[in-house]
């Protein structure tokens, strides 16, 4: 599904990636772990399309079709979704239709129509009970006040409703009560399936206890340094990252 | 012959309509000798500096409207919140329109200015409040004194609400090839009492018109008073509205500015608090293209202790429009626990588009809160990633969170409709499709 070969990006003339490779195929999900400032987030905004990254080289493509000249919005609608490490505050646009314009945005992209009103509050209604989002919730302007775990909640809200194909989960356990994290990861195994994707960037072996990945990368310097199955997670749990870090200067 | 000199003749013509024996009348020939010596403001003072009223000056206007004109109500439909009921007071070439008016003294007197400064009965009335809070030395509000005449007069007893709000509309032919107008309007509110007004002044032609209106409103103790001003004229239209407010204990005073069109308007709010525990309330939203400007100058006197005042405005200036802010708070030493607020955020989308904006904070007083903040920016980036990586296009996402940054000073509108209206006006100036309630 997607395929990053030798992906070096900067921002700025700053190499942040060095030769990234990665392969996901539809039905896996991969965590991405590594210490501050190995490029895990700039990995997900690269994927995502965001302008300020600049690729130097290597390519970046999903189901065979380069990204890398793509928009943001047209990855989004061919299915790549970002779950944000910090999502934006957006006053003066609800929840609601800030959800409406981007289904309707993507229906549009496919040739499709509008989604009937009735049909979206019933889409709504199903995935924020899922997600336990309370009704009022999604009437207050977009982030605007939200406490960082009604942040997360809230862009696993999005990710359910716009059911992407490939989903990239940047922090999303940060911030997140035990309680709370219970209840994103059980949305989001809700979405795996064995047609999409999931990528999940985390600090910590927490999360991966619920959303249980088949693969583990280490990022250390922008370039993936080791790769496993879960129990390379444990191990880095146990041992810190120093033994990677020691291990990539040899 | 220059602007000024046609006015000065014009006045002599003016007496030969009004009674001179009047006590009005000797306001009117005070104003006129302010204005002999003053003239038109220039670039040079302060107040006037980024608003030039030179090329205004070069324009033969015709001060006296030549003949009465009909417009037919479903042409002109669209220019009133026709949505809901409401009172009218509506002016063709500055003449009133009884048959497109509506009227009232059922408790409350919503009519004309001409009446109440003609008959005995208002007499009384008049010498307590015409001319008391509005400028006697500001140069265009004594023009407009001196040619004072017709306008919108409502009076709200005490207690009393009126059944619905108040539209004054102002409409101009273009019969003229370029026509003046001075509307003259007196609110008064008193004890406990409130009233919700929304004036327009609208241009049917692309024909040059100028407007240079004074409103006085006077709230008394625990009255409210909402007043709305619609800004959205043909690009050969200019307005300098000059609003005067006079507010005592308890009152509260919303004025709502949108400006969404014109060649120039000068918008010179001034509320005067005399009393304690009042909120004066200063919101507007901006939305200019091509050449527009728009010039803003707030003035809010606080005079005695416990009062607050809160201004929002918000601007979006494209192509190659030029808006000015300039948002004066003055605190007496005596008006201890005042709380002033101010705030002036603007959005440039475009290189040729310009914004002067400045806060002028004079406070006297030392136990205060004056907060005030002017930014001018462009569009959050991280905001825009953000609702393109949900798949919303660029354009749209732009156009969202420009619509966004200006709904927000809407939620102090208290007409649904017409908020939904002023919502649908934002929107089209940016091309948002608004098929959803906010």
């Amino acid at each position: 599904m997607l395929e990053i070969k030798d992906l070096h990006a900067s921002i700025e003339d700053k190499k942040i990636l060095n030769g990234i490779n990665l392969k996901v195929n539809a039905g896996e999900v991969h965590a991405i772990m590594g210490p501050n400032g190995s490029g895990k987030s700039t990995l997900a905004s690269v994927i995502a399309g965001k302008e300020e990254f600049e690729i130097k080289k290597g390519s970046l493509a999903l189901d065979g079709e380069n990204l890398e000249y793509l928009d943001p919005e047209e990855r989004a609608h061919k299915g790549i979704f970002l779950s944000f490490q910090y999502p934006v505050e957006i006053p003066g646009v609800s929840v609601t239709n800030f959800m409406k314009t981007a289904i309707n945005a993507s229906r549009k992209a496919r040739g499709l129509e509008d989604m009937p009103a009735n049909q979206m509050l019933k889409l709504i209604r199903e995935k924020s009970e899922m997600l336990e989002i309370d009704r009022k919730f999604l009437s207050r302007s977009l982030n605007e006040g939200f406490s960082g775990g009604e942040k997360k909640r809230n862009e696993i809200f999005q990710m359910a409703m716009l059911e992407p194909k490939l989903a990239i989960l940047d922090e999303t356990d940060s911030g997140l009560d035990i309680d709370a994290l219970r209840i994103v990861a059980n949305g989001v195994n809700k979405l795996r399936g064995k047609d999409n994707a999931i990528i999940v960037i985390t600090h910590y072996q927490r999360l991966l206890e619920y959303i249980v990945p088949d693969f583990v990368h280490v990022l250390h310097d922008g370039k993936i340094v080791k790769s496993g199955s879960k129990e390379l997670a444990l191990e880095l749990e146990e041992k810190g990252y120093d033994w990677i870090k020691q291990e990539a200067i040899v | 012959m220059d602007l000024k000199d046609k006015l000065l003749s014009s006045f002599l013509a003016f007496e030969n309509n009004v009674d001179l024996d009047h006590p009005v009348h000797e306001v009117r020939s005070e104003a006129i000798k302010n204005f002999e010596e003053k003239g038109f403001p220039s670039k040079k003072e302060e107040a006037w500096k980024y608003t030039s009223l030179n090329g205004i000056q070069k324009v033969d206007f015709s001060i006296f409207p030549k003949k009465e004109n009909t417009l037919e109500y479903k042409d002109i439909k669209k220019y009133f919140l026709h949505e809901i009921d409401t009172y009218k007071i509506v002016f063709i070439d500055g003449v009133y329109s009884s048959y497109l008016s509506e009227t009232t003294h059922d408790g409350v007197d919503v009519c004309l200015m001409s009446a109440a400064l003609t008959k005995p009965q208002y007499k009384q009335v008049i010498d307590v409040y015409f001319n008391k809070v509005a400028s006697k030395d500001e140069s265009l509000t004594t023009l407009n004194t001196a040619f004072s005449k017709e306008g919108a007069y409502i009076y709200i007893p005490k207690n009393k609400v009126p059944k619905k709000p108040i539209q004054i509309v102002h409409l101009a032919t273009g019969n003229e090839a370029a026509l003046m107008l001075q509307p003259r309007n007196l609110v008064i509110v008193e004890e406990n009492a409130e009233v919700q007004i929304i004036e327009r002044h609208q241009s049917l032609t692309g024909n040059e018109v100028l407007t240079n209106s004074v409103t006085e409103i006077f709230a008394a103790k625990d009255a409210n008073v909402d007043y709305y001003k619609v800004q959205n004229d043909e690009n050969t239209a200019s307005l300098i509205d000059n609003t005067y407010i006079s507010q005592k204990d308890k009152s509260i005073v919303r004025v709502h500015t949108f400006s969404f069109g014109g060649k120039l308007t000068r918008n010179n709010l001034n509320f005067y608090q005399n009393g304690e525990y009042m909120d004066s309330v200063l919101k507007g939203v901006t939305i200019l293209g091509e050449k527009q400007h728009v010039d803003h100058h707030t003035l809010v006197h606080h005079a005695e202790p416990n009062c607050e005042s809160h201004q929002d405005y918000k601007g979006i200036f494209g192509e190659k429009s030029t808006g000015v802010f300039n948002g004066k708070i003055i605190v007496d030493r005596i008006a201890q626990k005042t709380n002033a607020f101010q705030q002036n955020n603007n959005i440039l989308i475009s290189d040729k588009a310009t914004i002067n904006t400045k806060p002028q904070l004079e406070i006297f007083a030392d136990d205060v809160k004056c907060s005030h903040g002017c930014t001018i920016g462009q569009l959050d980036e991280d905001a825009l990633f953000y609702l393109q990586s949900r798949g919303i296009p660029k354009k749209e996402a732009t156009a969202l969170l420009m619509y966004a940054f200006a709904n927000n000073v809407l939620e102090s509108v208290r007409i649904p409709e017409l908020k939904t209206r002023i919502n649908k006006i934002i929107a089209n100036k940016l091309g948002v499709r608004v098929g959803f309630e906010l």
